[in-house]
């Protein structure tokens, strides 16, 4: 298997920044949220690599904090969002009949019901009481829909090979099928159904925190943004403050998308079309 | 036959959407571990200084669950709010400007919503599909592999981002569009006019912008698929200029897929709108509920979620209804 320029880049992008936000903060002991931690303003130096905040704090450390939770609330989430997308999309796809459809018809409505309102009321609801557990189940019943879908029309496709009947006919059952003979076939889908999940998911908590509805006293991607609006970074000319999340949550995203799409098509190579 | 059936079953699953939608409006908050009520009465007994007595309490809380609708059990309470929504269309009065009724408010909003996403959907797709239409077809060109770069790099970039990049770059160092929206009122002028599309400009740019990647990529990767067809050769060894078939053969059969992909992604597309709107003080329904999550006004924020469903609901209802108009294969079934 060759990977392609794409997926390498994509890999290279996220292996930056996993093995970053994960490492470094073993060689600090300081909390980044804590206020008045340096001296204020600071500008971009040996000590401070993005400078310091108005409220002294060290912008380089909390961005590597921010995208350390992001990556952590990312990667759980979309973990239960595969796995509820490829039970229900691979059952439904291969029962049919009534099952599919009333399957079909919370998935459509979940993909066209625009979420974030709801999202906002809930926010809303919790605010300050909510925490990280909360806060992704809610992203959870958001996050699988779409993923449902696309499996459960690959496996609509591959239910009607020959080598599903056989499997029948020697006398495994429908778990065994489901499980045995399409899963394997789903589950290249599966990993770039996983990486977008992470995409929607660090996406969606940072649009929520970036008008103040999610955990914001915890760093992330998108609080980062909430406090330096909040304390008018850009009208004092902190533009550091802002434009070092905006770059890192660019490159992220670019790195996320890099390899979901280059895998799928490494994926598509191999099985012979393009 | 086959177009009823298909008009008959777009308009079913209409009525499964907004029916679900308004339904885990409903059900979701009321599962959440916090009680709005409690927190609004613990909040004014801090005020108060604890001196609040027990029957003054007891009476806030009885009025306040009148004034929610959270009287009665739950499923009394499920069937009122369906008749509210679905028959009288009635989110009751605003908390914060009270007696002022919600859907004043609301239709005063939604125009700017509607006009803002209408607007910058339409121009988003169609310049986002011309882009993927040259790009897919002259595939091996190095102006296609340029556009597909950009659309790469364009399309995971979300919202929020986006607008803080242009408000960043034309608000800030470049100031040549306002920072927040302000609109002259009044009656409708030519002055009035150009400061709506003064305004509007950012915001719907930015829009535009977070459409276009997806766009691109979506036709690119059909009109490539498409030009290897068999009808396409023939047309080709026929002697159809080539700027025919790219319109009349490639294009007329790539764009099928992605007008059921617009109407699925405008959901998404209506998230962003609204996100949109909020950091550019928009005045439209992304606006309206951040005033109400602001000032606490819960049926204000209840009014516009179910009035952003149906509308989510409705845009996709009728590309789905102008769909046959588009796929010969659906009217002649």
């Amino acid at each position: 298997m060759k990977m392609n320029f794409r997926l390498k880049l994509g890999i290279f992008i996220l292996a930056f920044f996993t093995l970053g936000s994960l490492i470094l903060p073993l060689f600090n002991d300081v909390d980044p949220s804590q206020q008045g931690t340096y001296f204020k303003n600071l500008p971009i130096s040996g000590d401070h690599l993005l400078g310091t905040n108005t409220q002294g704090q060290d912008i380089f450390w909390y961005l590597v904090y921010s995208v350390r939770n992001s990556l952590i609330l990312g990667v759980g989430v979309s973990i239960f969002t595969t796995l509820i997308s490829a039970v229900l999309g691979l059952s439904a796809g291969y029962i049919g009949g009534w099952y599919d459809r009333i399957i079909m018809i919370l998935t459509d409505s979940v993909i066209a019901i625009p979420s974030f309102p709801i999202l906002i009321v809930l926010g809303t609801l919790v605010r300050g009481n909510t925490n990280f557990f909360i806060l992704g189940l809610i992203l959870v019943i958001f996050g699988w829909a779409w993923g449902a879908r696309t499996v459960r029309s690959m496996a609509l496709s591959i239910r009607e090979h020959e080598f599903i009947n056989t499997s029948r006919f020697s006398g495994s059952n429908t778990v065994e099928i489901i499980f045995q003979e399409i899963f394997p076939y789903v589950f290249a889908y599966m990993v770039v159904g996983f990486i977008n999940s992470i995409l929607f998911v660090i996406n969606t908590e940072a649009a929520l925190a970036v008008i103040g509805l999610s955990k914001v006293e915890i760093p992330t991607l998108g609080s980062i943004i909430f406090w330096a609006l909040n304390y008018n970074a850009m009208f004092i000319g902190q533009y550091m403050w802002i434009v070092a999340p905006v770059v890192a949550t660019v490159v992220l995203f670019l790195g996320l998308f890099l390899t979901s799409t280059g895998y799928n098509q490494m994926f598509a190579t191999r099985r012979g079309h393009a | 036959m086959g177009l009823i059936q298909y008009i008959v079953s777009r308009v079913g699953a209409y009525l499964i959407v907004l029916f679900v939608g308004v339904t885990i409006t409903f059900f979701l908050p009321r599962l959440m571990p916090s009680d709005p009520i409690e927190g609004y009465i613990a909040q004014m007994q801090n005020q108060a200084g604890q001196s609040m007595n027990p029957e003054t309490i007891e009476e806030l809380r009885t009025s306040m669950r009148k004034l929610y609708g959270l009287e009665g059990s739950i499923v009394d309470q499920y069937v009122d709010y369906i008749k509210r929504v679905f028959i009288s269309f009635d989110f009751g009065p605003s908390l914060a400007s009270y007696p002022k009724p919600v859907s004043e408010f609301i239709f005063t909003a939604l125009p700017w919503t509607l006009g803002l996403l209408g607007t910058a959907l339409v121009v988003s797709w169609l310049i986002g599909n011309i882009i993927g239409l040259v790009a897919g077809f002259y595939h091996n060109s190095r102006w296609a592999t340029l556009l597909e770069i950009f659309g790469v790099i364009l399309y995971p970039i979300p919202y929020y981002i986006l607008a803080l990049v242009l408000i960043l770059l034309f608000a800030y160092i470049w100031p040549i569009f306002p920072l927040s929206t302000t609109i002259l009122p009044g009656p409708i002028t030519w002055e009035k006019i150009n400061s709506i599309i003064y305004n509007s400009f950012l915001p719907a740019l930015t829009l535009v912008l977070a459409g276009f990647g997806w766009n691109i990529l979506g036709m690119k990767a059909l009109s490539f698929a498409n030009k290897e067809e068999g009808y396409v050769t023939f047309a080709r060894l026929k002697g159809t200029p080539s700027r025919t078939i790219m319109f009349s053969y490639v294009f007329r059969n790539s764009i099928l897929p992605q007008i059921t992909a617009l109407a699925l992604s405008i959901g998404g597309v209506f998230n962003g709108a609204l996100l949109t709107e909020i950091l550019f003080s928009y005045p439209g329904l992304g606006l309206l509920m951040r005033t109400a999550i602001g000032s606490g006004d819960f049926n204000l924020l209840y009014g516009t979620i179910i009035m952003s469903i149906v509308s989510v609901a409705t845009a996709a209802l009728i590309i789905d209804l102008v769909y046959p108009l588009l796929d010969p294969r659906i009217r002649f079934r």
